[in-house]
């Protein structure tokens, strides 16, 4: 793999970051909740949908877009946004409903829009894969190398939306990736209770487009297939379907009790920490130190606590201001 | 009914659905987490493990299909309740609701029979922003050929299921998340009310006067006939008897409770939870212009989501949902 120590230990930073945002955010989002859980009590008020576990998908293909690549997310966006650059200050203050977040508030934790990093993302499930075959086209008729990829978890590869999209981008031969995060469960009906196939990338095949399967939540194997993706579509060869395996640790929501969830099975996903896993591997091939591993996780911590600062003394925004921005 | 219990809203629709299931073998569920898990908004608990994975089947995230599978089901004799998890996800299978299952009566001259009850989760209020708190239920009764269900209490939700599970027409019935006595959403407690035990009906299209009075009318439903009662509890304080009325059902619409209340008080307020323009509360205006107009001694006001999208932050989102002390200003307002 041609990764530099720089590049390797960016990655294993930005997963930290990703993961420290995330545990902060639990530990946040309870704030207000106790004795009596109420999901619009506290600073960080509605639903909740955290991304720790699944730091390799975000991480391991944003290493290869640029500022001018388009990336859609979920409802489940914040390691999309924190991988994609979108300023991670604005992002906890949005989730905070504060005036200085992405969008003043309006949008919340599922309706990030960054427009210079060009990030965005949907409650909707499945609505990232058609907005990502317009950026991918919009790239194309206006001769750039640009790139458009849409995430979006197992659950949304049975939404009409995903194989509209996959025609039409297979068709038009898009610089497109579509990226399925596979963490088994869709809300609480697991995958093999809802998908008539156990692997989402055999569906390329109906579209004509190669689609690959990877069986681990590891980034350096996120990376090296996604490499591959965004260097045919910035050729001009046309779309890829991508799924990886990936591991969601806290519940679909916050306050999720979890009941059709098997007890022993976070244990488990937590035993593999793929965070971990890539610290070890970086300190065992010699390439990284302990301390400069340290260093990263704790300048890691130091962002995300920086930008919880932040957000928690922002102003809120003035009532009123609710009837802005309908139009421009 | 003093030792009658008393049930949440969720409770209610949950033993509505099974106990007409166990009537009625035509009778299933299907919808995104309807099984194992009660429905996210618990309108199915218990009926999965009473019932099992061949009446409550849980689906894919795949509305299209699964909306359109119960039309299909229904044409051939079956009654299929369809949950659509929030009424916001409409957009990804509306051209199976309004285009087939509100048309197909109508289209085959009377001959085809479409009996789904299809049920969705409304209202905000808890900071879920602009896809997960509409109430919408306006945009469905524009529509024709969708009756449409909008309870505010455990009693009505109980007979209002169980009339549309034996209506031989398209019912969506709409719960408001707020009102469901749910262990992690704060709740109305009005909403939880005493139900009786055994089935019982409430015809669709009968309004309910939740709280007599002379001095104003107070239109509304759901969430929003609650913060009316609260409103009209303040205005009492002054003197100000408000009329309540719950519409409980859009489609079909119970006019006549709505004329004879304002022939008798003079003044109308409408409250809304859903967007102000070209919906219920415009809808609730006209019909009185139209047919009670003389009796009208101030103008019509109308309380509703200002024409912005629901906000995320709790600043934004109480300035644009009609609040108690808001509907008690309006109707103050009317009687200066």
């Amino acid at each position: 793999m041609n990764l530099s120590k720089e590049q390797l230990l960016s990655m294993y930073r930005q997963m930290w970051t990703i993961r420290i945002f995330e545990d902060e955010m639990a530990v946040a989002y309870m704030e207000g909740k106790s004795p009596a859980f109420d999901i619009g009590s506290g600073p960080v008020p509605g639903e909740m949908h955290l991304a720790a576990g699944q730091e390799p998908v975000a991480v391991g293909t944003c290493m290869h877009l640029h500022k001018e690549d388009t990336v859609v997310g979920t409802h489940r966006p914040h390691h999309f946004a924190i991988a994609k650059g979108v300023n991670i200050n604005k992002l906890a203050a949005e989730i905070f409903g504060k005036e200085t977040g992405l969008g003043k508030g309006k949008g919340g934790h599922m309706h990030l829009f960054d427009v210079e990093h060009k990030f965005s993302c949907s409650g909707i499930v499945g609505a990232s894969f058609p907005p990502a075959c317009g950026a991918a086209l919009a790239a194309k008729k206006m001769g750039k190398d640009w790139v458009a990829v849409a995430f979006a978890g197992e659950g949304a590869a049975n939404q009409g939306a995903f194989h509209e999209a996959l025609n039409l981008a297979a068709l038009w031969k898009l610089p497109m990736i579509f990226i399925i995060e596979d963490n088994s469960w869709a809300i609480s009906v697991a995958k093999q209770l809802s998908t008539a196939i156990p692997d989402n990338s055999q569906r390329a095949a109906g579209y004509g487009i190669p689609g690959v399967r990877i069986d681990e939540n590891d980034v350096l194997a996120v990376y090296e297939v996604v490499g591959e993706a965004v260097r045919r579509a910035r050729r001009g060869e046309g779309p890829s379907l991508i799924e990886v395996k990936t591991d969601r640790l806290y519940g679909h929501f916050q306050g999720d009790p979890e009941l059709y969830r098997p007890k022993d099975e976070v244990p488990t996903l937590k035993a593999n920490d793929p965070i971990a896993r890539l610290g070890a591997q970086l300190h065992e091939q010699g390439i990284a130190t302990q301390s400069e591993l340290d260093d990263a996780r704790a300048a890691a911590k130091a962002d995300v606590d920086a930008a919880f600062l932040f957000a928690r003394q922002s102003p809120y925004p003035a009532p009123e201001r609710a009837l802005e921005d309908v139009f421009v | 009914m003093a030792n009658e219990r008393e049930l949440t809203m969720s409770k209610a629709i949950a033993e509505a659905i099974d106990q007409e299931m166990a009537r009625d073998h035509r009778v299933f569920v299907l919808g995104e987490d309807v099984g194992i898990y009660g429905g996210i908004f618990g309108a199915t608990q218990g009926l999965y493990q009473k019932y099992g994975a061949e009446r409550v089947m849980d689906t894919p995230i795949s509305e299209t299909a699964f909306i359109g599978a119960a039309t299909g089901a229904a044409a051939e004799g079956m009654r299929p309740i369809v949950e659509l998890m929030f009424v916001d996800f409409f957009g990804v299978c509306m051209d199976q609701i309004y285009n087939h299952l509100a048309k197909n009566t109508y289209m085959s001259g009377g001959a085809a029979r479409f009996p789904v009850v299809l049920t969705t989760a409304i209202g905000g209020g808890y900071n879920d922003a602009a896809q997960h708190s509409q109430c919408l239920y306006g945009l469905f009764a524009h529509v024709p050929g969708l009756k449409v269900v909008v309870p505010s209490t455990a009693y009505d939700a109980k007979g209002l299921m169980i009339s549309a599970i034996r209506d031989d027409n398209p019912v969506m019935y709409f719960f408001h998340k707020g009102l469901m006595g749910l262990g992690w959403m704060k709740y109305h407690q009005r909403s939880v009310t005493p139900v009786p035990e055994e089935a019982y009906t409430i015809p669709l299209g009968k309004a309910d006067i939740k709280r007599t009075g002379k001095d104003v009318t107070i239109v509304s439903l759901a969430m929003m006939v609650h913060r009316a009662l609260d409103a009209a509890d303040a205005l009492a304080q002054e003197g100000i008897e408000a009329e309540v009325i719950d519409l409980r059902t859009l489609v079909p619409l119970d006019r006549e409770t709505v004329i004879n209340s304002v022939k008798k008080t003079h003044r109308l307020v409408v409250v809304d939870e859903d967007y102000h323009s070209f919906g219920m509360s415009g809808e609730i205006a006209a019909l009185v212009a139209e047919d009670a107009l003389d009796y009208l001694d101030a103008p019509i006001r109308r309380l509703a989501v200002p024409d912005v999208p629901i906000p995320y932050s709790r600043p934004l989102e109480q300035f644009v949902l009609p609040s108690a002390e808001r509907i008690a200003a309006t109707a103050r307002a009317l009687m200066e």
